[in-house]
Parts: structure tokens; C-alpha cells; sequence
């Protein structure tokens, strides 16, 4: 079977999604996102599933952690070679791993926490963010085995072919404390059987969960491809990780501003606002318009420090936010919040094309 | 008679038993076809006059009359066709140039008809477009992905000048001259009433049409007729004719029978004098001096109008193409091999120029590679025949469509390609009073208005069956597209993948 991504071949997928963040930067372990999304079980099909954790390597935390799947040891050999090229590794490791029968045919999982050697990025004449960005897109479009699906400071992505408590699972997430917590079980309408094809997908710290078959795919992926981004797994979250790094590390919009442009408001809704607001979003949605997204989609995306979560401006897919304190639930089903915390303070759907945001009190630590 | 004399193509078929010697057909056409026999109290029709535009049959108050094909053949040959034939007596006869009207008929493979549309199916919802709202809206223009924020952090939002369009199809150039008052008339009111635009052509503006100028393009061509400040600040934007997908490669014709009168005053020429364009602009040399043009003319407009530049779909487009989107142009027009003419040498038209889908294909994909796609705005043109084509140029990448053919269908056109002539019995391709005041602007119009309506009715309900809910997430989104019957070089071209793939 041609795997995903290869010789144009595109896999729609549905999903459940499911997060938790803790706006006083509070860590908790692994195990209650893991029964939040294990409850939507039957939004998954037991192709994907996975985890981003943020705050997790606090003792790295000014290095990049590179999460990286080997389809063997050449694939191993030459990616290391070229990681030792341009980075100062402190630490590598194996990821640990718990065996279990429901997840088979694992590739080699590696850890890297590395630094990126300052002469290579006087020579680039770029930001250290920019160089890694470009070292995983070359990697993972170059060296044929190897995929690095994780790629930020102080965070980490956890993915493979399975059902997402699986997964949790294998991962010995129970060990990992982090104060936001993403989930995805995927329900992808073919068999990949590709652990890189599991969600999150994530880019330096920007991670993406997602549920939902976007129709403007097409449109949003030759966009993105004119700044030097490569899709290569021709799936909506790749894509829309894409615009989220272009939009907010690259032209330093706000995430309020890039849910303008993704999920930008119809224009009967434009005309309607006060003068300065209307100027505003018309000029985002004109000026960025191979950047909206259409179709169902809802997506929460991590970042250091805080949290998003954006639907479609139709709302053509299910998603409810909740708050206890300072605990913060999102999840695509309420049942999957009431299982983790029965008693809330607020639950509510957002509406379409509404971002909502959290960031954690006092900024990012 | 004799070796000159050639069988007509097409013979009128007159129903004498329905026929009332009502004379009608005979004050309708303009190319003397009919006439009433005294001597027999009848009708009676010269066949090598006819053109077959259908004027008398449509008018035919008793339906005595149609048109046929001749069955009158030469002997069979598959290399030498009777058009193939005829073409060398009539050369032979006039050591002529041969002229023709309107688009290539030949049978060259369109491109549109081998490109299906996608549509969603379980995995995502179709979206309705009589529930949800559905988009057409579009600007053209230089889109900026700069943020520049003052210093309270608000974004700048000053772009340059956009055209915004209601639906994504304008109306193409055909100058006043080439055709007649009335459809100016009937396609400046229509342009206002879609919110969209009609082009100027190379003929000036009517002073009586400045009133329409904020849904107007003025072109400026080769011959630079009836172009001056006034004209330049008229339109809402302003078009470089470098080219023109029916004869790529040389200049508009026009014939000094038509320039009369107002045609003569608005394009600044004297009366009964051809107008013939120069086949470059004497300014344009070079990609260098079209940059100096660009600039010349938002300078003149104090950078208040887009300045687009239309050329022709020829070999080597997507580089063109290329190096118009860094001169400064805000609009690239591409015109297709298919597009229409009021006058053209026929070799010209019939072989000259590539199709629209493989240039427009080639220039989206071309600019995307470079990053430079957002410099300028795509419009097509060239036998954009129906709202899918439409919808499968944007889907290949086009920001919006020219209509010209379609849109002379729509005032009454019937497609005899005899424009050159100035006698178009429907009013549109001429400037005799008489024939002219048979198009009623207000019905002109109103029937405008009706096509592109109905055309952005349907392109949205196609866009609805895929999901889109916004024209730009079509735009280049060439995943909904398959290729039926194509060639792997012609799917690459295109940048689709075959059907069942």
C-alpha cells in the first residue's frame, strides 16, 4: 500500500480531540487525558492516536527536544549524522516505551535535546527557530526512514498506529507531568499503518490536533508550499500547523488574528462591524485569502505557554470548552470532560469561527 | 460564375406554404439575402449571401424559414477539405489576406471538457447553497502578506488598490467600434448592476459612459486610440493590451466602415480611417520598458487604480508571466487561443496561441514556484463557455474570468463569425443606425445580468457540493479537479491527477 503522502495520496480522516490545560501552570500526569479521549473510543478507529505535552523537560528546557521515528539503522545512521552536523546534542535516549500487545510494529523511537551550533546559524544568517524548522522539513522530506514528529522546547509529541489510550499507554504517559495536555484518536478512512501519520502533528512547539476533512486543502497547501513549507503528508493538519507557523512565528500575527485569517468571518459579517474592525478583517482576509480554511474542521493547537481552540464558521464539527478553576477542558464530546471532572464551572460550545484562548497566568514558563 | 465562384456553405429553406410574403426577412437582413419577387408574388433568397445568422428565422413570424449545411461536396478527400479548397480560390481570386470573426473553430482539443469537478461525500458535508452562505466575492489586486502595525500594535491595513467583484467574471474587452453603442451600453449598465466590470477595449470610452466608471477598465493598446488623462482617471482600473488570445502577436483591426461618427471622436481618429493598432507597442521593446509603462501609468492615476496587462497564451507564457508580475502590474490577463475577435487574419486565429487551460495551468503553477503568485491577481480568458469552465479555471488557479463570447450570446449574438463585415444583423458587431438601434440597451442588460446571475448561481452550488464555502479556498485548489482521457504530460501541465485516481 503507497503510504500516506506518497505519490500524491491524500487519507481523510475523522477524530475525536480532546485537552487539558492548567492556566496556573499546574503539571498533572498523563493519565486523565488519557481516559478523556480513551472514553470517545468510538470516534476512533484504531489507525492513530496521540499526545502533546507541554512543560514536561523542565530540566532541558532551553533545548530543542527532537522526538524522532526510524524505519531502521540506516535511517538512524544517516539522520544522526546530519543532526551531529548542525547540533550540539546533550542528551539522546530512546524513548521508554511499555510493551503491549494492542500496539505492534513500532519503529525505533529516538530522543535528542540538542542545541544548534551557533556558527551554523551565523552562517544561515537565521534565527535558531528558523534553522530548526528548516533541519525537520529536510529531514523528514530528505532521509528516507526517518521522521522527526516533534520538534519544541519543553514539550513533546507522542504518537503511533492504535487507539489513543493505547497509545497513552505504551508511552508510560503516566510519567510525564505537563501543564497542557492535547489528545487525538483518529478515525482515517484507509489503512496507512504509519506511525508518522498519527496526530498531533506538531512543529517546533506548535502542535496541532484536529478533526475534520477541510475542503479548501488544496488551495491552503499551494499556498503555504510559496513560503518553504513541504507538505509531504498531504494531510489537513499538516497544513494547517503550516499556516499557524507562517502566520505566528513568521508574520507575528496573534492567534485572535490568525483565526481572521483561517477561519476569517463571512463577508455579511465583515460589513457589519464598527469602521476600524471591519478595515481590519477585511484587510486579513483579502490580503491572506489562500489562507482560509472552509469544511469542518475543529482544532486545538498548543503552544508554549498557552492553548487554542477554533472551529469552522459553519461549525460542521462538535467541540465544547469547560472550566474548573483553573483547569481548562476542551474536548470534542462533553462526556469526554465530565469523565475527568464531573463537577464544572462553565461548559460552553463556541461558535463557529470563534477562537478561544488561554494562556497561562504570567505568561510562559 | 466560373472558377471563382464557390456553392454556399449554407442554404436557406423557405416553407412556402407557411410563407405569407410578410417581407419581414428581407428588411431584417442586412446582407440582402431576401428578396420579394413581384413577377411571382413570392419570396425568394440568394444563398451565397447568407451567413447563417439566424435573424430572419428568429423573426419569422409564420417559422417558414431555416437554415442548412449545404450537401453540395467537393469529392471526398481527408487531406484536402472543402474549407481547405475554397480558402485557395478565394486567395487565388484576391491575393488576399484571409479574415475571420470570433474564436477558433477548429477541433483542437478543449481542455475544460476533459477536467471533472469533485464533490464531498460522507468524510465531509456538501454545503447548501440556499441555507449557508455561500461566496463569490473577490478582489483583484497585489496581495501584501507584510504586517506592518503602528505603534498602539494595530495593523496597517493599507494595500494596494483592489477591484472588488460581487462574482468572479468580468466582461472582457471589445472596443466601441468593434461593436455597437447599444452593447456598450448593455454591458456598462450590466457591469454596474453585478457589481462587476466591463472592459473599454482599444476604441476609448464613450463620454456618455463615464458615469459607469467605476465598474469600468479602460485599456490602453498599441494604436493608443481615444487614450488621454481624462480617460486614464475614468475606469476603475486600467489595462495594458500587449496581446490578444485570438492573434497573438499583432495588433487590432479595425475596418474604416465602422469608425463613423461618435466612434470616430472617442477614439481620436479621423472618420472612415482603418484603424490598425501596431502589432507591439512602440514603448515596449522589452519586459524592462512594459515596467516603465506600468509605472507611467499609475503615476498618471496618482497609484489610485490597479494596472493590469493582458497577453496573449503562447508558448512561452508562464515566463512572461513571470516578468510581468515583478514590473509592477497588479492584474495579469491571460487570453486563450480560443478567444473571439471582431477581425482577424484567419491563420492567425486558427493556429497561433495555446489553449487557456494549459497557459493558465502553466502561469499559476510558474509564479507559485517562485513565490510571487501573490504580486499580482490571475484573470483568464479566451471561451470561458459556462459557469464550469468558470469554476474549473479557478479551481486551476485563475482569480477570476473574462467573458466576451458568452456575453455577445447573451445580447443576441449567433455566432456566424461575421463581424468584419459591419453588418451584424443583431446589432451588436455594427455601427449602422439601423441595424444598431435593434439592440434595446435595456433589454441588453437585463439579459447580461441574467447569464452571470445564473452562472454565479450554479458555480455555487458546485461549490457547495465540494465543501467551499468562499470562492478563494476554490482558487487553485486543484485536488477537486480529475482529468478524463489525458495524457500523464497533459495531467502534469495541468497539475491534476486522473479520474479514479
Amino acid at each position: 500500500m503507497v503510504k500516506e503522502g506518497q505519490q500524491g495520496n491524500r487519507i481523510p480522516s475523522g477524530c475525536a480531540v480532546s485537552a487539558v490545560f492548567q492556566k496556573d501552570g499546574r503539571r498533572r500526569n498523563g493519565e486523565d487525558i488519557i481516559r478523556s479521549i480513551g472514553l470517545m473510543h468510538e470516534r476512533s478507529n484504531g489507525l492513530g492516536g496521540g499526545f502533546a505535552a507541554y512543560g514536561i523537560y523542565p530540566e532541558y528546557k532551553e533545548l530543542y527536544a527532537l522526538h524522532v521515528f526510524y524505519e531502521g539503522e540506516k535511517s538512524k545512521e544517516r539522520c544522526e549524522e546530519f543532526i551531529y552536523q548542525n547540533f550540539e546534542v546533550h542528551s539522546l535516549s530512546k524513548i521508554p516505551t511499555r510493551k503491549i500487545s494492542q500496539i505492534t510494529d513500532e519503529p525505533h523511537i529516538w530522543r535528542y535535546f540538542v542545541e544548534p551550533f551557533r556558527r551554523r546559524l551565523y552562517e544561515s544568517q537565521i534565527r535558531d527557530e528558523e534553522f530548526v524548522s528548516r533541519f525537520v522539513i529536510k529531514v523528514n522530506t530528505e532521509i528516507e526512514g526517518a521522521y522527526i514528529f516533534s520538534s519544541g522546547k519543553n514539550m513533546g509529541v507522542f504518537k503511533a498506529v492504535g487507539y489513543p489510550e493505547d497509545v497513552g499507554e505504551f508511552y508510560r504517559l503516566e510519567d510525564y507531568k505537563a501543564y497542557c495536555w492535547t489528545a487525538h484518536g483518529r478515525y482515517p478512512t484507509n489503512t496507512p499503518g504509519w506511525w508518522g501519520g498519527a496526530h498531533p502533528f506538531a512543529l517546533l512547539d506548535r502542535s496541532v490536533v484536529h478533526n475534520g476533512e477541510i475542503s479548501s486543502y488544496d488551495a491552503n497547501r499551494r499556498t503555504i508550499e510559496m513560503y518553504g513549507y513541504k507538505c509531504t503528508l498531504l494531510t489537513d493538519t499538516e497544513v494547517i500547523t503550516y499556516i499557524f507557523d507562517y502566520l505566528v512565528r513568521r508574520k507575528g500575527l496573534s492567534y485572535e488574528e490568525v483565526a481572521k485569517v483561517i477561519a476569517a468571518p463571512f463577508w455579511s459579517t465583515i460589513d457589519e462591524q464598527e469602521e476600524a474592525e471591519k478595515a481590519e478583517l477585511s484587510y486579513l482576509r483579502n490580503m491572506f485569502s489562500g489562507l482560509l480554511v472552509t469544511g469542518p474542521f475543529s482544532i486545538i493547537v498548543g503552544f508554549s505557554g498557552g492553548i487554542l481552540a477554533l472551529n469552522d464558521r459553519l461549525k460542521l464539527r462538535s467541540m465544547v470548552v469547560a472550566e474548573k478553576g483553573s483547569a481548562v477542558y476542551i474536548a470534542s464530546e462533553e462526556s469526554a470532560i465530565r469523565l475527568i471532572e464531573p463537577e464544572l464551572d462553565k461548559v460552553w460550545a463556541p461558535l463557529g469561527g470563534e477562537p478561544v484562548l488561554f494562556t497561562l497566568e504570567g505568561g510562559a514558563r | 460564375m466560373g472558377i471563382h465562384y464557390l456553392y454556399p456553405d449554407y442554404e436557406v429553406l423557405r416553407n412556402f406554404d407557411r410563407c405569407i410574403a410578410c417581407r419581414v426577412c428581407e428588411r431584417q437582413c442586412a446582407n440582402d439575402v431576401h428578396e420579394y419577387s413581384v413577377d411571382i408574388k413570392k419570396m425568394a433568397a440568394d444563398d451565397t449571401k447568407c451567413v447563417n445568422c439566424h435573424r430572419c428565422v428568429a423573426l419569422c413570424p409564420t417559422r417558414a424559414l431555416k437554415i442548412v449545411k449545404t450537401d453540395h461536396a467537393f469529392k471526398e478527400n481527408s487531406n484536402w477539405s472543402a474549407e481547405t479548397i475554397q480558402e485557395i480560390y478565394r486567395q487565388a481570386d484576391t491575393g488576399g489576406v484571409l479574415l475571420s470573426s470570433m474564436g477558433n473553430p477548429r477541433p483542437l482539443p478543449v481542455y475544460w471538457d476533459k477536467m471533472l469537478i469533485g464533490a464531498s461525500q460522507v468524510t465531509n458535508p456538501p454545503i447548501d447553497p440556499l441555507r449557508e452562505p455561500m461566496e463569490t466575492k473577490t478582489y483583484l489586486g497585489q496581495k501584501s502578506t507584510k504586517i506592518r502595525r503602528d505603534k498602539n500594535g494595530k495593523i496597517l491595513c493599507d494595500c494596494a488598490p483592489q477591484l472588488e467583484l460581487a462574482t468572479p467574471i468580468l466582461f472582457s474587452a471589445m472596443s466601441y467600434g468593434s461593436i455597437s453603442y447599444n452593447a456598450h451600453e448593455s454591458l456598462a449598465r450590466a457591469a454596474q448592476a453585478l457589481g462587476i466590470y466591463y472592459n473599454t477595449g482599444e476604441g476609448g470610452l464613450h463620454s456618455d459612459f463615464y458615469q459607469y466608471g467605476s465598474n469600468t477598465i479602460v485599456q490602453v493598446a498599441s494604436g493608443r486610440f481615444g487614450v488621454h488623462k481624462d480617460y486614464l482617471n475614468a475606469g476603475a482600473a486600467i489595462e495594458i493590451k500587449m496581446g490578444q488570445g485570438a492573434k497573438p502577436g499583432i495588433g487590432g483591426h479595425l475596418p474604416g466602415a465602422k469608425i463613423v461618427g461618435d466612434v470616430s471622436m472617442t477614439r481620436m481618429i479621423p472618420e472612415g480611417s482603418d484603424a490598425i493598432s501596431p502589432a507591439p507597442h512602440h514603448d515596449i521593446y522589452s519586459i524592462e520598458d512594459l515596467r516603465q509603462l506600468v509605472l507611467s501609468l499609475k503615476k498618471a492615476t496618482n497609484h489610485q487604480k490597479p494596472v493590469s496587462v493582458k497577453i496573449a497564451a503562447v508558448h512561452n507564457v508562464a515566463a512572461i508571466a513571470s516578468g510581468i508580475a515583478r514590473s509592477g502590474a497588479d492584474i495579469i490577463v491571460i487570453d486563450g487561443f480560443r478567444g473571439g475577435t471582431g477581425a482577424a487574419p484567419t491563420r492567425i486565429r486558427d493556429t497561433v496561441g495555446i489553449p487557456i487551460e494549459l497557459a493558465l495551468a502553466a502561469v499559476d503553477q510558474r509564479l507559485r514556484d517562485e513565490g510571487i503568485r501573490n504580486n499580482v491577481s490571475l484573470v483568464v480568458g479566451g471561451s470561458i463557455r459556462n459557469s464550469a469552465d468558470a469554476l474549473k479555471a479557478i479551481l486551476l488557479g485563475a482569480d477570476a474570468v473574462y467573458i466576451a463570447t458568452s456575453a455577445l450570446l447573451a445580447l443576441g449574438c449567433h455566432l456566424c463569425r461575421s463581424c468584419h463585415s459591419g453588418k451584424c444583423n443583431w446589432g451588436i458587431a455594427t455601427q449602422r443606425p439601423e441595424l444598431a438601434k435593434r439592440l434595446n440597451p435595456n433589454t441588453g442588460y437585463q439579459r447580461l445580468c441574467n447569464l452571470v446571475h445564473a452562472w454565479t448561481h450554479e458555480i455555487k452550488e458546485m461549490m457547495g457540493g465540494m465543501g467551499v464555502g468562499s470562492i478563494e479556498a476554490a482558487r487553485g485548489n486543484r485536488l477537486m479537479l480529475r482529468g478524463i482521457g489525458l495524457t500523464d504530460k497533459e495531467l502534469e501541465i495541468l497539475g491534476i491527477r486522473h479520474a479514479g485516481e
